[in-house]
């Protein structure tokens, strides 16, 4: 099997989520493959090959500075049509899931997405993806070549295997309508931590928190992990904390080692964003909250008080 | 100036959720409504019309005849007419042919800008707007949290991991919304007097010239191969703080190595 996976890169760096993709396709039988597409991208292309990419190709065009999807999907298209792969991978992304839904249409491909797993099966592709809201497991499949999959954020773990890829540079074509919409200005992080889909450990809250200001305890406890702070959705819409922070069913979907969710009372809508987490501890004073349902260690307490003194405990012990 | 809206019809949030074993598709047959999230795209709609001299909001849809229920909320809030393609052959579209449905019949009425919502609240899915602007060959704005239409053209205020881009587009185009764009207005008692009476057309695949063969699941590259149980959690220790709760949760991710 001929696979390529989608890499997406932020700020000079590739994302962790699309290297994570590209060890789960080396893992596979056959031949892997990944693209870089930007302006000034081409130092990126070789650190793939440690995560798997035995070649990497590389799209550099001062027309895909700005991270659009359609240009991209002029990109794989050819590069697909070209190399006769027989699946395309994407970590899910707010590009990537345009990219790979552009792409379907043009390739009429099938395109299962938000995966958490694939397997071969007698040399076919099973995914896997959860439906109604995680309670049920799906099997799907693809009746289309290629096969095209967007993985939910931290389902594999990236792991550098120390291998080299050889870089090939295509020619970018881009279709008229690929280009006309334009970027005006394009967002900047200002945030010193790791984002809150690529850090190792999470620290939400929720109304529970009872103010915005409260937020600056959990900053701390981030601060003391190494980790990043999430939030609800209530809290966001309560103008409390930027979306860019939110977590569930209409932010983003997080799956740290680590969730501590703070005044989080666990509503579906916040559940699925985060249940992939690895060990996940919930502090609440309400012990009815629904979130002591799937946690791993429940607090029934005031966080107000635990939390400072778990910040400090964690501080002294690293230090 | 004519806005299209794709709207489709989804369980309501209350009704119990199942996936039929036979078919393995969501039953459908439990109580519907309008998609919460096309609500926020019919809304937009309505602004941009409420700006401009001459606008219709046309919504288009893709599903069973009872959709028409769910498009009558969107009729009562104030879109003009509905077009709802129906069709037998269509059962079981995933995101290809249900992407080549909607962009024919979205061609056929030629708008200045198509809107989408920023997700299905059943599927789960949140892709259909790229499927459909790649075939209608038009520019594409996703996760628009702002939306300003001025000389001809969108400005968009988007939603990315990263935070706010800003991002513009000329008509016609294709900008789906996020739900933080609005707050939709209620349908007024007059709109709902009046919403049966707009004009509803049913199309069938063959009015939009779609072969059979491409729609359903037999023109799907996706398939369902299996249903399972998520895999379970493990157990859930639970304590009461007693002043000593920091201490313990130091403890339990020491023993579980995430210190």
């Amino acid at each position: 099997m001929k696979t390529l996976v989608f890499l997406e890169h932020h700020e000079g760096e590739l994302v962790r989520g699309s290297l994570g993709v590209l060890s789960k396709a080396s893992s596979l039988d056959g031949d892997v493959a990944g693209i870089v597409a930007g302006s000034g991208v081409r130092d990126l292309a070789p650190g793939a090959g440690e995560y798997g990419a035995a070649t990497v190709y590389v799209a550099d065009d001062p027309r895909l500075e700005a991270p659009l999807p359609q240009p991209r999907v002029d990109v794989l298209a050819t590069l697909v049509r070209e190399q006769g792969f027989q699946a395309v991978l994407f970590a899910q992304s707010v590009l990537a899931a345009d990219v790979a839904a552009g792409l379907a249409a043009r390739l009429d491909a099938g395109l299962n997405w938000d995966l958490v797993d694939l397997k071969q099966e007698d040399g076919r592709l099973i995914g896997t993806r959860p439906a109604l809201a995680d309670s049920l497991y799906v099997e799907v499949g693809w009746s289309s070549e290629p096969a095209l999959a967007t993985f939910r954020t931290g389902s594999f773990e990236a792991q550098a295997t120390g291998g080299t890829a050889q870089v090939e540079e295509i020619e970018v074509e881009l279709e008229d309508f690929s280009t006309r919409a334009t970027m005006l200005e394009q967002a900047h992080e200002e945030r010193s931590g790791p984002s809150i889909e690529d850090a190792d450990v999470v620290v939400a809250g929720g109304r529970g928190l009872g103010s915005p200001d409260n937020f600056a305890l959990l900053e701390g406890l981030a601060k003391a992990l190494g980790g990043a702070v999430a939030a609800t959705r209530a809290v966001v819409d309560a103008g409390w904390y930027p979306y860019a922070a939110q977590v569930g069913q209409t932010g983003r979907t997080v799956s740290p080692k680590l969730y501590i969710a703070c005044g989080i009372s666990g509503a579906i809508q916040h559940k699925v964003g985060m249940q992939g987490s690895g060990t996940i501890v919930a502090i609440n004073k309400d012990p009815n909250a629904p979130i002591f349902e799937f946690c791993d260690l429940g607090v029934v307490g005031d966080l107000h008080q635990i939390v400072p003194k778990l910040t400090e405990l964690v501080r002294a012990r690293k230090a | 100036m004519k806005i299209a809206v794709c709207a489709k019809q989804v369980p309501e949030s209350g009704a119990p959720k199942r996936i039929d074993p036979a078919t393995r598709r969501l039953d459908r047959s439990v109580e519907a409504g309008l998609n919460p999230f096309d609500v926020h795209a019919v809304e937009e709609a309505l602004r941009v019309k409420e700006k401009v001299a001459e606008a219709e909001v046309v919504l288009v849809s893709l599903g069973p005849e009872r959709t028409l229920e769910a498009l009558r909320k969107a009729l009562a809030m104030g879109a003009d007419r509905a077009v709802l393609v129906s069709d037998e052959a269509a059962v079981g579209s995933d995101l290809g042919p249900t992407s080549l449905v909607l962009a024919k019949a979205i061609e056929r009425e030629s708008p200045d800008l198509v809107l989408f919502g920023q997700q299905s609240a059943d599927g789960e899915g949140a892709v259909l707007w790229a499927a459909v602007a790649e075939r209608l060959r038009l520019p594409l704005v996703s996760q628009a949290a702002e939306l300003a239409l001025e000389d001809g053209r969108v400005v968009v205020k988007r939603q990315t991991e990263f935070g706010y881009d800003r991002i513009e587009a000329p008509l016609p185009c294709v900008v789906a919304v996020s739900d933080a764009i609005n707050e939709p207005r209620y349908p007024s008692l007059k709109g709902i007097m009046g919403a049966k009476s707009k004009p509803q057309e049913v199309l069938a695949l063959a009015d939009l010239g779609v072969e059979p063969s491409l729609a359903g699941e037999q023109g799907s590259g996706t398939e369902v191969v299996g249903l399972g149980d998520p895999p379970p959690r493990g157990d859930t220790l639970r304590i009461e703080d007693d002043g000593s709760a920091a201490e313990k949760v130091v403890e339990f991710l020491a023993a579980r190595k995430l210190l």
